[in-house]
């Protein structure tokens, strides 16, 4: 039998008074999973609980068959996160040293890490801009900068919490089509509804509760179907 | 169009470039008194940048703020000081901060990174963490723009609200979004397995 890639038994987050995530109960083993939910609803909470950013005040969580509280390091090794906003991710004053610094800590030699750093920019057509300066880049260069500093670890979860929120349509059509091209298992978190219609499964979450749960199709007829409803 | 960054074109290690710009610092200060004295360095600092193969456009980037302070700092010199005495001050801010430049302009910030590393390893057992000494500094240098395009952000709300912002809710909000910026750094830096 195999080891789910998540795993999540009454995952629960309070803050103050709120219950941000409320008794979370999840078994992953699909290759891509997409979590969608209204602002607020607790998503971009739950993929931090996954990725191991913050301890759920209730429950019990594994990932890749680890505790990402009590094996933080080595969870967190084996996790990427891409963040919606790349300006808080990228770090270094070039591409090519931003995504070099992902691999500070890799026991890599030098030469494995330099070989390393050109794949990632080759993959992720970054090669013409690997010298430029990181914070002169269009918001659709850093998201694709981001995302390849994430990947450049060999990660085999990657967690990507609105990647495409911050883009103008070609943009997010570009990243889009990149993240739809990666072999690792991935969490999207996304408002993008086409994005996450190319996953195997998709879960919604409201008020912090798992409410809708199955194949990309049905929940998100659902959840448009609730949303038009709303509104009117 | 973006520009690139001159990066690891000297022909020197890095632990040798820094050495070589700590003296050039020193003998600067020590040794320039006088016009052809400034004349002089100015000619080497030039003929290092040539050297090091850094474009005119580069330098000037590097260089402008510099410039623009020191040219503030001589008028006022001038005003209690011979113009020619105010002229080698602001001169030697220039060059001063023309030879730090050089070295960054050459330098990848890992390369430099790793020096800065190695050299605060002594340090190490009186508590000093060079690793995060290092990092500091690079998210220093990184978060430079980044808090740039904050200030530039608050103006422009400011305008879209017809407000001009004065100086305490202008310091307020750059505060405000610095400190929700370093937030999200420091979660992305853990994602990243940097400061774990």
């Amino acid at each position: 039998m195999t080891t789910p890639v998540i795993e999540l038994r009454d995952v629960t987050v309070v803050r103050g008074s709120r219950t941000i995530v409320d008794s979370v109960s999840l078994v992953v083993e699909e290759r891509r999973l997409g979590v969608i939910g209204a602002n607020g609803s607790g998503k971009s909470t739950l993929a931090r609980i996954i990725g191991g950013l913050i301890s759920p005040t209730a429950g019990e969580v594994r990932v890749l068959g680890l505790d990402p509280v009590r094996d933080g390091r080595a969870a967190r090794a084996r996790i990427g996160f891409c963040f919606a906003d790349p300006d808080a991710q990228i770090v270094m004053p070039t591409v090519r040293e931003d995504i070099a610094f992902s691999l500070r800590r890799s026991p890599l030699s030098r030469e494995e890490r330099a070989d390393r750093v050109d794949e990632a920019l080759v993959r992720f057509g970054l090669t013409a801009l690997a010298d430029a300066p990181a914070h002169l880049l269009s918001s659709g260069e850093k998201q694709l900068l981001a995302l390849a500093s994430t990947l450049v670890r060999e990660p085999d979860l990657v967690l990507c919490d609105e990647p495409t929120t911050l883009l103008d349509l070609r943009n997010a059509g570009e990243m889009a089509a990149t993240i739809e091209s990666l072999s690792e298992h991935l969490v999207i978190v996304s408002h993008d509804l086409d994005l996450v219609m190319g996953c195997e499964r998709v879960i919604r979450l409201d008020d912090g509760a798992l409410t809708d749960d199955g194949e990309p199709g049905p929940v998100i007829d659902r959840y448009r179907r609730d949303m038009a409803r709303a509104r009117s | 169009m973006i520009g690139t960054t001159a990066h690891t074109r000297g022909r020197l290690s890095v632990g040798h470039r820094l050495l070589a710009m700590l003296v050039a610092e020193v003998l600067l200060v020590l040794l320039v008194r006088s016009l052809p004295a400034l004349g002089l360095a100015a000619v080497l600092v030039t003929l290092a940048y040539a050297w090091a193969g850094v474009r005119p456009g580069e330098a000037w980037r590097t260089l402008r703020l510099a410039i623009l302070f020191a040219v503030v700092v001589g008028v006022l010199q001038s005003i209690v000081l011979p113009w020619q005495r105010a002229v080698v001050i602001a001169g030697i801010m220039v060059l001063a901060v023309a030879i730090a430049g050089l070295v960054t302009l050459t330098t990848a910030t890992s390369d430099l990174l790793d020096a800065l590393e190695r050299a605060l390893g002594p340090l190490e057992r009186f508590g000093v963490d060079p690793e995060r000494v290092a990092l500091t500094l690079a998210l220093t240098a990184r978060t430079v723009p980044v808090i740039a395009g904050f200030g530039r952000r608050l103006q422009e709300s400011g305008r879209a609200r017809g407000v001009r912002l004065g100086p305490v809710p202008y310091a307020v909000g750059l505060v405000v979004l610095t400190i929700q910026h370093a937030e999200r750094v420091g979660e992305a830096l853990r994602a990243r397995g940097v400061d774990d």
